[in-house]
């Protein structure tokens, strides 16, 4: 017996990933992870799920300054040399979130911007006609915009419509760790938008994100999942491999679902062993 | 003197101080990285806090790059 030779196997991933780059807005990127920076226990846990996740947009937050801050996150992205992808988390109109863009385009010197407009703070879920207004504002401004919004895939449309760069539909809501609810509707989402689609929200392990990928999303935006997990390095890994082994997988093409039994092994040359019975 | 309200909080500069003078309350200079002001909600570029003046009345509101999803 010969031994099975697998060292070429983390290589012929890399090299798919390679082969095969998510573009937004006419940027190409190796990973198809991208990594919300909430929810850390400190920099360090971050910095290191920076780096293990392989991910080369990671999201930002803007609040008033503290002068007190230990440390800055800055500093930590810049070592990474990582992209910065700022929300506008915690906004509830579009007013507030085109002004909050605004900031985050001075303080980053970046044009992108993950759009969010929320409805209630139990929910977190997005306010669909403040989303669009802002969407729309932010795009006549020179915005690269991706919006976060429902799996609803007619919103997705006339976000498309109004020129956002990708569309980032939930799961479920925003740190429920719930998964996909509908994978109907982010599939349909596939189908009926040509923008990157980006899944964001919900995942809470990495099967979450692999089906997400399955359904034809381009990437899938991680923040809790990974953050919160006990051990936020390892699940940067497993959703790291998941993110790959899902698009990798959707790109294979799955075979049909079937009510009835289809055998792989053909009937042709079936042995007749004939009736005796003892 | 010239009252302003700084991150929600009012403070008292002298006249003619400028977005400068109140990011200076802060510790904040132009080399500050990650950090953004918005004046009556208008963001002032940093290559303009030394010129920009405050007038009474004025929400200053001054950010910074923080962990968020």
């Amino acid at each position: 017996m010969s031994t099975v030779d697998r060292s070429h196997d983390t290589g012929a991933l890399d090299a798919a990933a390679a082969a095969d780059p998510l573009v937004i807005a006419g940027r190409a990127f190796r990973s198809r992870l991208l990594l919300g920076t909430g929810g850390f226990q400190s920099l360090e846990a971050m910095a290191e799920a920076i780096k293990v996740s392989g991910s080369e947009l990671v999201t930002v937050a803007l609040r008033r300054i503290d002068p007190s801050a230990a440390g800055s996150i800055m500093d930590v992205i810049a070592d990474a040399g990582v992209e910065v992808l700022p929300n506008t988390a915690g906004c509830y109109t579009a007013r507030d979130a085109v002004t909050t863009a605004r900031l985050a385009r001075e303080a980053f010197e970046t044009n992108w911007v993950k759009l969010e407009v929320i409805g209630d703070d139990r929910t977190l879920l997005p306010d669909a006609p403040e989303l669009l207004e802002a969407a729309e504002t932010l795009v006549d401004d020179g915005f690269v915009v991706l919006p976060y919004t429902t799996d609803d895939p007619i919103l997705a449309r006339r976000l498309e419509d109004v020129g956002c760069a990708a569309v980032m539909p939930l799961g479920s809501p925003i740190g429920s760790g719930m998964g996909i609810n509908n994978p109907y509707n982010i599939a349909i989402i596939r189908e009926r938008t040509q923008l990157p689609v980006v899944l964001d929200a919900g995942v809470g392990t990495a099967s979450d994100a692999a089906l997400a990928m399955e359904l034809g999303c381009d990437a899938v935006l991680c923040a809790s999942a990974i953050s919160r997990a006990h051990d936020p390095r390892a699940m940067s890994l497993a959703i790291k491999a998941a993110v790959e082994a899902g698009r990798l997988a959707r790109t294979a093409g799955r075979i049909p679902r079937r009510l009835h039994a289809e055998a792989s092994t053909p009937d042709a040359g079936l042995p007749d062993f004939g009736l005796a019975d003892g | 003197m010239t009252t302003i309200r700084l991150n929600g909080e009012e403070r008292r500069l002298d006249d003619g101080a400028t977005v400068q003078h109140a990011l200076d309350l802060l510790n904040v200079t132009p080399d500050s990285r990650g950090v953004a002001v918005a004046v009556d909600r208008e963001v002032v570029p940093r290559g303009s806090w030394h010129e920009t003046p405050l007038h009474e009345g004025a929400a200053v509101e001054v950010v910074m790059a923080i962990q968020g999803g």
